[in-house]
């Protein structure tokens, strides 16, 4: 790997080297090294670009890395990736993707990422995003998840931008069956002429399941972010959506919450706050000895930790 | 050794013209305890303020040890060694009380050192350390949390606003035995903005200000009988 490959590397999946466990490593539109465990076992699709990635029943405390690094200017990359989580398993898998354009073109990543998680299974799937690169061309982002829970699977979903990416589309749909348990934390950092759009469909439909979902962002310069997350309790359920944002310069933001209750004993609650810097923050701040500058990142670096 | 002269802190709102401050002259020896206390909306937190430089000057000087501050930054006159806890301190999404401390003191600190301060203000520190100092925290708390991390700045100069705001019986004991160690070690100067009878007894000096002057200074000793004798009846010294 040269230099560029391994920041890539590290900002999307904290890895200095290949990962231990299983993995899966795609740049610029190919697989370029994989490892299988006994009990993960990772295979190429043949009717379409991606992986099956096939995690076999009761497997613990294992991982599955599968980042993806763009460096070619103009490069469009779709990739489909099917998760298949076995009953029971406890697992952590890293996605991310990092795209490295010095060229004029737009450099495209969009992955479908679905997850079909077992009974009593628990996943915690972390997905990075992250841009560089001094070229004109835009580096844009639009990735698709789709999970299934069955009866009892826990979902951790982490999902982060921090910088680089000029345009994503986010769209994420989880279906959570009985007494499963969802917690999607979202952050977001936008700045430039940069634009994000969040859009999830959330559908309780086991008794006994729950969601939150925490989205944080921060909008700065001329950048803008459209958050729509909706959530749909079908019976006895309980689902909690919080979109709180910090608007900056010229930013805009929109953040449309949806809560639908087809049951009577379906529990759901919306919140939604945008705002900016508050001045007393930043004085507070100053008068321990930051700069106004420090103080600002000090309350970024918080907020979106 | 702080030397205010003259200070005028004039406000424009968009519907009037405001002096809030009009003319204060005050020195404050290094090591001293003086206390400013006054009737609601004297001017006593635009006082702090401007000495901090969060509100401007519109007028007069304010010197710290000889040098002039008053038209430096809050950063600046922060690192000279002056801190302000703030009446109604701001929250912090994501910001630990852990980090707070830290950023305060300049230095990573360790466990116990957190702990140490946090034990001066009444706070069980290992409940506290990793929580954040947002909306879920009682005004009392981040009260305390404030003191807190003015006592782990451990500048020359330290203001309290009205300290006791909110504060149980059992913490605002610890506290004034806090100022009373501060004070008698000679660790820093103190000026603390407060009604409270306990912490007037401390101090060396009282300040009264009311309608943004200096309506009476003068010791402790011969301030305080006044003040006790004369919020008895209705009005305190101010007419
Ligand atoms: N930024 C401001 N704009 C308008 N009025 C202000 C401002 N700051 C303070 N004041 C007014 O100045 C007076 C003194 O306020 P303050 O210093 O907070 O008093 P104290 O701390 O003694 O209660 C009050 O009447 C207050 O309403
Ligand atoms: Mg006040």
């Amino acid at each position: 790997m040269d230099a560029i490959e391994k920041n890539l590397l590290l900002q999307i999946a904290d890895l200095h080297d290949v990962p231990a466990g299983a993995y899966n490593i795609r740049e610029n539109g190919k697989g370029v090294a994989r490892a299988n465990t006994p009990n993960i076992e990772i295979v190429t699709k043949t009717d379409k670009p991606g992986i099956d990635i096939f995690i076999k029943p009761g497997t613990k405390n294992e991982s599955v890395h599968i980042p993806v690094m763009i460096t070619q200017t103009g490069l469009t990359d779709m990739v489909y990736n099917d998760f298949y989580v076995g009953e029971d398993s406890d697992v952590l898998i890293v996605a991310g993707c990092g795209i490295h354009n010095s060229g004029c073109e737009p450099s495209r990543h969009d992955g479908i990422h679905t997850f079909h998680v077992g009974k009593n299974a628990r996943m915690k799937y972390v997905e990075k995003h992250y841009g560089e690169g001094s070229g004109e061309g835009e580096r844009i982002l639009n990735p698709d998840t789709i999970i299934e829970l069955d009866e009892g699977a826990v979902c951790e979903l982490d999902t982060s931008q921090i910088k680089g990416v000029s345009s994503t589309k986010r769209y994420t749909k989880v279906t959570c069956g009985k007494n499963s348990e969802l917690v999607i934390t979202e952050k977001l950092l936008t700045h430039d002429s940069q634009e994000a759009v969040s859009e999830m469909d959330i559908f309780l439909k086991g008794e006994g399941a729950r969601a939150r979902i925490i989205s944080r962002s921060v909008a700065q310069d001329r950048s803008s972010q459209i958050f729509y997350p909706r959530v749909t309790g079908e019976c006895a359920c309980f689902g909690h959506v919080q979109c709180d944002a910090i608007i900056m310069g010229d930013a805009k933001v929109r953040a449309i919450p949806e809560i639908t209750a087809d049951d009577v004993n379906a529990q759901l609650i919306h919140e939604a706050a945008i705002g900016r810097i508050a001045g007393d923050q930043i004085m507070k701040m100053m008068t321990l000895g930051l700069t106004e500058q420090q103080a600002e990142e000090m309350i970024l670096g918080g907020f979106l930790k | 050794m702080l030397q205010i002269r003259d200070l005028h802190v004039h406000v424009r709102t968009d519907k009037e013209d405001l002096d809030i401050l009009k003319g204060i002259d005050l020195s404050v020896e290094s090591g001293k305890l003086v206390v400013i206390t006054g009737p609601n909306g004297g001017g006593k937190t635009t006082l702090a303020k401007a000495i901090m430089g969060i509100v401007p000057a519109s007028g007069g000087t304010i010197l710290l040890n000889g040098e002039d501050i008053t038209h430096k930054s809050v950063t600046e006159r922060a690192r000279l060694g002056i801190s302000y806890g703030f009446q109604q301190p701001p929250r912090f999404k994501g910001i630990k009380v852990a980090d707070l401390l830290n950023v305060a003191s300049g230095k990573e600190l360790s466990r116990d050192e957190c702990c140490s301060y946090l034990t001066k203000v009444g706070l069980c520190a290992n409940d506290y350390l990793d929580r954040e100092v947002d909306a879920s925290l009682s005004g009392g708390e981040v009260k305390r949390i404030e003191i807190a991390t003015i006592l782990a700045r451990r500048s020359g100069l330290m203001i309290y606003d009205e300290p006791e705001a909110g504060i149980d019986l059992w913490s605002f004991s610890k506290l004034t035995e806090t100022f009373k160690t501060i004070h008698e070690t000679n660790d820093a100067t103190l000026m603390i903005i407060s009604h409270q009878e306990r912490i007037l007894q401390l101090a060396d000096l009282i300040v009264l200000v009311s309608d943004g002057r200096i309506q009476r200074s003068g010791p402790g000793e011969e301030i305080f009988p006044e003040i006790m004798n004369q919020t008895e009846g209705q009005c305190p010294l101010v007419s």
